[in-house]
């Protein structure tokens, strides 16, 4: 098979030119930084590459990985969205309000992701109509939102019981468990929204070039609105994710939830400038970020540590963005 | 005055455009024949890009009216214009870097499949399509996957270019198509608008060129100052006429409005 032949030696060029490209190796940074955190850890614990504490590492990641594909969204715009410092904690006290008040597991969902979801339609808006930066109206959201769950709550954590709630934190589905899952279906439905829409390519020319998007007919404020709608939507999901997982509802800020899902946007070689990225990258910025957490604990690295190795990661590899084509 | 003998693709009459207290177009009037090539040209600041704004549905003008394809046209906006059959190449070229040269040539016409409401691009489709577009107007590019990053400036021209004439168009209107070109490949782009004529397209070029304009048009339009201060079959006229024209050293000039 002669054309078979031809076919595997085009490829096998093409392969290797990419290899030598310095580009290709920066857009893939967090896939292969993942694998030499994981290669690095398993030799450094005998504890890190066990069946059990990899099931640990992408159960605790699972959130992140939400919440960095929101953040994807934003951040491609050329925007960013501060306000998932607090959208899922608001999320969050709304499932504990409503369960608490025996309002129904469903509603309690249902309005949790209403209530963040309307916060990204309400920031987007503000942003394209009001010709805001995208850095201050989520810096506004932020507070505002952390303003609202100690509001909601009376500033006091409550206790969720719940048997939903419960399931979606223990239960699994042979060795994947469901948070796992749903951070997966996220992950893939973001991917495909992305990559395989039309609101997907209108998303990116808008972060690229918002004067040749409009243009060429882009509803660039509406591509504006419905990113941050999307953010917003998984900060609620996250929220209630959370919300499962400890067991109860409390008001108190996440920092780390923001930092931790913009460094997993910059890990993942999304473009701070908008228009290029990628939903694999962050997900597996979120992962290493979170294996990388997870290694130091192994190794009785002290959790002070922890945001000192977290922050030069970040900053080591916004270097690499400097060889993306 | 716009002679109405049938083959006139565009008519612009008296149409007057103002920003504010700044006058850009004081009732400028001119026309475009169906397959050829019209040339505006003019100083910085004479209307020129007012002008093909209020064509490309940019700009609504205040006054006059725009006729195309025989009929009042009223556009109030660019897709309005576009789904006429005017397609405008911009001088920022609308091109987008990040994305690749197939999706900036479908970008807001995406090929999709699918069901309903739910539908995904057809990624295949719109490739292959962009390399016969690109093959069909000779535009040689590495690949359509390549991003408009990697392009020279001559091949971005071409591609926004191969853009405009893709979809059916009547009118193809280009804003300086070589303004930001080296010498080599401006003739590369000069090449390109002839091709189109000779497919029989019409075109509307501004450019700053006289030899340019010289080369390439069938008709000339002189604008100074908001208005069309004269029109000339480009076989008929030199680049000093054009050069006293557009500065308004002739201005006693009886026969302002040319021949048409």
């Amino acid at each position: 098979m002669s054309g078979g032949t031809v076919v595997r030696g085009w490829v096998g060029e093409a392969v290797g030119r990419r290899l030598r490209d310095p580009g290709f190796w920066a857009e893939r940074a967090a896939i292969f930084a993942l694998i030499a955190v994981v290669v690095v850890f398993g030799i450094l614990s005998p504890n890190f590459l066990t069946v059990g504490n990899l099931e640990a590492v992408l159960l605790a990641g699972a959130i992140l990985v939400v919440l960095a594909v929101g953040q994807t969204y934003a951040v491609v715009t050329a925007g960013i969205d501060l306000s998932l410092g607090a959208t899922p904690t608001l999320a969050s006290v709304m499932v504990g309000y409503v369960v608490g008040r025996e309002g129904g597991t469903l509603l309690a969902c249902l309005l949790a992701v209403l209530v963040a979801t309307t916060f990204g339609v309400l920031s987007g808006l503000v942003i394209s109509k009001g010709g805001i930066t995208d850095f201050i109206v989520t810096l506004g959201a932020l507070s505002v939102a952390t303003g609202l769950a100690l509001l909601i709550s009376d500033g006091r954590p409550v206790e969720v019981f719940d048997p939903f709630l419960l399931t979606l934190a223990t239960g699994s589905i042979g060795p994947i468990a469901y948070l796992m899952l749903l951070a997966l279906v996220v992950a893939v439905a973001g991917h495909v929204l992305m990559f395989h829409t039309g609101f997907g390519t209108h998303l990116l020319a808008t972060g690229g070039d918002k004067e040749a998007a409009r243009n060429m007919g882009v509803n660039v404020d509406r591509v504006k609105v419905t990113a941050y709608a999307i953010s917003g939507f998984l900060a609620g999901v996250a929220g209630i994710m959370l919300t499962a997982r400890v067991g109860s509802a409390e008001p108190a800020v996440n920092t780390e939830f923001l930092l931790n899902s913009v460094a997993s946007v910059v890990l993942g070689g999304v473009s701070l400038f908008g228009g290029r990225g990628s939903v694999a990258g962050p997900v597996a910025g979120a992962l290493l970020l979170t294996a990388l957490l997870n290694g130091l604990t192994l190794l009785g690295v002290s959790e002070y540590w922890q945001p000192v190795a977290v922050g030069s990661v970040v900053i080591l590899s916004a270097f690499l963005t400097r060889y993306q084509r | 005055m716009a002679t109405d003998d049938g083959s006139a693709i565009l008519q612009v009459e008296e149409v007057a455009k103002h920003f504010g207290n700044v006058v850009a177009l004081e009732g400028a009037s001119m026309e475009a024949k169906d397959g050829e090539i019209t040339a505006i040209v003019g100083d910085n600041g004479a209307g020129k890009s007012t002008l093909i704004k209020c064509v490309a549905g940019v700009h609504l003008p205040d006054r006059g009216r725009i006729v195309f394809g025989g009929e009042v046209v009223r556009f109030s906006s660019p897709e309005e214009a576009r789904r006429a059959g005017i397609e405008t190449v911009y001088q920022n070229l609308a091109l987008v870097d990040e994305l690749t040269i197939w999706q900036n040539l479908f970008l807001n016409r995406e090929i999709k499949r699918g069901v309903g409401p739910v539908s995904f691009l057809d990624r295949k489709a719109m490739a292959r399509r962009s390399e016969e577009m690109l093959s069909r107007l000779d535009i040689h590019i590495p690949s359509v996957h390549a991003r408009v990053r990697r392009l020279s400036g001559g091949q971005r021209q071409a591609v926004a270019i191969s853009r405009a004439t893709g979809w059916g168009s009547r009118l193809i209107v280009m804003d300086e198509p070589t303004a930001a070109l080296g010498v080599k490949e401006s003739g590369r782009v000069e090449e390109l608008i002839l091709r189109l004529r000779e497919e029989g397209h019409s075109l509307l070029v501004i450019s700053h060129n006289f030899d340019q304009v010289l080369r390439l048009s069938d008709q000339i339009w002189v604008m100074r100052q908001g208005r069309v201060v004269g029109g000339r079959r480009t076989s008929e006229t030199t680049g000093d006429e054009l050069v006293a024209l557009v500065t308004g050293a002739n201005r006693g000039e009886p026969d302002e409005e040319g021949e048409a």
